[in-house]
C-alpha cells in the first residue's frame, strides 16, 4: 500500500501546480453551466406534464455535473501511452510494484486532484447564485460521498482499461476517440438519465456509464434513495471490480506479446 | 490569384500529410461524426420529453443546429492554423513566417486544413436536410441564397473568433481556455433559437459575437416567421454580413497585434 500512496500524494502535489488551469477551467464550466440552466428553463418552461425529475432537481444535477465534470472526461492516460510508444514502459516493469496497481492508482490520483480543486468552487458559486440545492438529508450526502469516490474509482478503472488497449493499439486513438461520445450519451452529463425514455433508461442501466455521476447525483437529491441507493451502490461497486478484472487480465495478456520500440 | 495558388498548395500538402495516417484519420472523423450525432440525439431526446422548447420543435431546432454545425466545422477546418497558434508563438515559430515575403496572417492560414472536421460537416448537414425534409422547406433561389450565405457568414463569424484567440496570444502567450466560451459556448448556445435565453445573455449572441446574425435571423426569413424581437425581413435577408464584418474586425485587429509582438526568444 506504502508505495500507491506515494504516487497520490506525488501526483497531488504535481497537480496543485496548476492553479491557472484550474481557474479558467471553473470560469469555462460556469459560463456552460448558466447556459444549459436557461435551456432547461426554458424547456420546463414549455410543458406543464409532470416529468420525472422536477426543475429544481435538474437543475441541481446540471450544477453538480458541471462541478464534478472530470468524473465523465475520459481519457487515454498521455504519459503512459507516450511511454509505450517510445518504450521507456520497460523501465515500469522493472518497479518493484504491481503495475496495473501504479498505472491504476496515476489514473485515480491525476484524477482527484484537479476534481476537488474544480468541484469546490463551482460548488460555492452555483450554490450561491445559481440554484444548486443543498443534499436531502445527512445521510444522503454521506452516501454521495461515498458514491462519488466510487465514481472516481469507476473512471479511473475505465481510463486505465483504454491505456492498457494502448499496447495493442500504439496510438490509442481509436478507443480514446470513441469512448467519449458514448459516455456523454450514457452517463447523465448530456441529459440527466431519469429524462430519457423509459426504454432508453433500461439499456443504459445495464452499462457502467450511469455509475461514474448519476447515481452520486441522484443519491444527493433524494431521487434515489433507500434499497435503491443502495443497489445503484452494489452495481457500481460490481463495475469497479469487474473492470479492474478485466484491466489486469487485459495487462497480463499485453505485457506478454510487448514489444518494447528503439533503444 | 498567386495567393489563391499558393493557399491551393498549402491545402494540398496538408492533405497528403493527413493521409499518410489514413486510419487514424478515419478513425477521428468518425468520432466526430459520432460526437455530433450523439449530441443530437440527446436534443431529440428533450423534445421527446417536453414536446417543444418555447413554440419551437425539434424540426426547427434542426434548421439552427445544422447551419451552425456546417458553419462551425468549416471554420474549425480552415482557421485550425489560429486555433493552434500559441504553439507557433511559444516555439519562436511565428518569427520565421515574419520574415517570409507573405502576410504572417494567410501563412497561419495556410498551416492546415485539418481534414477530421468533415465528421462534423457531415453530420451537420444531414440534420440540415432532415430538418428541412420535415419542415417542407421548398429549396427556391431565395432558400438556398438565405441557406447559403448563413453558412458562409458562420464560417467567417468563427474564423474570426480563432483569430481573435490566436491574437490574443501576442500579449498573453499561453492561449487562453475561457476563449472556448465564445467559440465551443457560442456553438452550444446558438443550436437553440435566441429567444430561449434571458434578454441580457441575448444581446451579447446579437450585438458583441453577432452568432444571431448568422442563425436567428436568416431562418426567420426562411421560414417566413415573424420575429418576436422585431426585426425586418431586410434586416434577416443582410445579417450574415455581419459575420463577414466581423472577420474584418478580427483581421485588424490581428494585424495590430502583430506590429506589438515580440518574440519569446525560444
Amino acid at each position: 500500500v506504502k508505495p500507491y500512496l506515494a504516487i497520490l500524494s506525488s501526483r497531488f502535489r504535481m497537480m496543485l501546480q496548476y492553479r491557472a488551469a484550474a481557474i479558467a477551467g471553473v470560469g469555462t464550466q460556469v459560463f456552460f453551466g448558466i447556459v444549459r440552466m436557461m435551456i432547461y428553463d426554458a424547456f420546463y418552461g414549455s410543458s406543464k406534464a409532470v416529468q420525472p425529475m422536477s426543475h429544481g432537481q435538474v437543475i441541481t444535477y446540471i450544477w453538480l455535473g458541471q462541478a464534478m465534470l472530470l468524473l465523465v472526461m475520459l481519457d487515454v492516460d498521455r504519459d503512459v501511452a507516450a511511454m509505450v510508444r517510445t518504450g521507456s514502459v520497460a523501465y515500469e516493469l522493472i518497479r518493484p510494484v504491481d503495475l496495473y496497481g501504479l498505472w491504476f492508482s496515476r489514473a485515480f490520483s491525476g484524477r482527484a486532484a484537479p476534481l476537488i480543486m474544480r468541484s469546490i468552487p463551482i460548488f460555492v458559486i452555483a450554490s450561491l447564485f445559481f440554484g444548486l440545492g443543498a443534499p436531502v438529508s445527512f445521510t444522503a450526502a454521506g452516501l454521495f460521498l461515498v458514491s462519488a469516490i466510487a465514481g472516481l474509482a469507476l473512471a479511473s478503472a475505465i481510463t486505465t482499461l483504454i491505456t492498457i488497449s494502448v499496447i495493442w493499439t500504439v496510438s490509442g486513438d481509436g478507443i480514446g476517440r470513441l469512448v467519449p461520445p458514448l459516455v456523454f450519451f450514457c452517463s447523465g452529463i448530456g441529459v440527466p438519465l431519469p429524462l430519457f425514455p423509459d426504454w432508453l433508461q433500461r439499456a443504459i442501466a445495464i452499462l457502467p456509464f450511469r455509475g461514474l455521476i448519476d447515481t452520486p447525483f441522484r443519491i444527493y437529491m433524494g431521487h434515489l434513495a433507500g434499497g435503491d441507493a443502495l443497489t445503484a451502490l452494489a452495481q457500481q461497486g460490481l463495475w469497479i471490480v469487474g473492470l479492474v478484472l478485466a484491466g489486469r487480465m487485459a495487462l497480463q495478456r499485453g505485457m506478454s506479446r510487448l514489444v518494447v520500440q528503439g533503444g | 490569384m498567386d495567393a489563391l495558388r499558393l493557399y491551393g498548395k498549402y491545402v494540398e500538402a496538408s492533405f497528403r500529410s493527413q493521409m499518410q495516417y489514413r486510419t487514424s484519420f478515419l478513425i477521428r472523423a468518425l468520432g466526430h461524426f459520432i460526437t455530433t450525432a450523439l449530441e443530437f440525439m440527446a436534443f431529440a431526446v428533450l423534445f421527446e420529453r417536453f414536446g417543444q422548447i418555447r413554440g419551437w420543435t425539434l424540426s426547427q431546432m434542426g434548421l439552427f443546429y445544422g447551419i451552425i454545425s456546417v458553419a462551425f466545422s468549416i471554420a474549425e477546418a480552415g482557421a485550425r492554423g489560429f486555433d493552434r497558434f500559441s504553439d507557433l508563438v511559444k516555439a519562436g515559430d511565428f518569427d520565421r513566417m515574419l520574415l517570409r515575403p507573405r502576410f504572417a496572417a494567410f501563412q497561419v492560414l495556410g498551416q492546415e486544413f485539418q481534414l477530421m472536421r468533415i465528421g462534423r460537416f457531415t453530420q451537420g448537414w444531414i440534420v440540415l436536410l432532415w430538418a428541412a425534409h420535415r419542415l417542407r422547406i421548398a429549396w427556391s433561389i431565395s432558400e438556398l441564397v438565405l441557406t447559403g450565405s448563413a453558412i458562409v457568414g458562420g464560417a467567417c463569424l468563427f474564423s474570426g473568433l480563432f483569430v481573435l484567440q490566436a491574437t490574443i496570444c501576442f500579449w498573453t502567450t499561453e492561449s487562453l481556455e475561457i476563449v472556448n466560451c465564445t467559440t465551443y459556448g457560442g456553438v452550444e448556445t446558438a443550436q437553440f433559437p435566441l429567444t430561449i435565453y434571458k434578454g441580457w445573455f441575448r444581446s451579447i449572441f446579437i450585438f458583441v459575437i453577432p452568432l444571431a446574425t448568422i442563425n436567428y435571423f436568416p431562418i426567420h426569413a426562411i421560414l417566413g416567421l415573424n420575429d418576436p424581437i422585431g426585426s425586418t425581413r431586410l434586416l434577416q435577408w443582410l445579417s450574415p454580413l455581419a459575420g463577414v464584418a466581423f472577420l474584418a474586425v478580427c483581421v485588424l485587429f490581428w494585424r495590430f497585434g502583430v506590429r506589438h509582438y515580440t518574440s519569446t526568444g525560444s
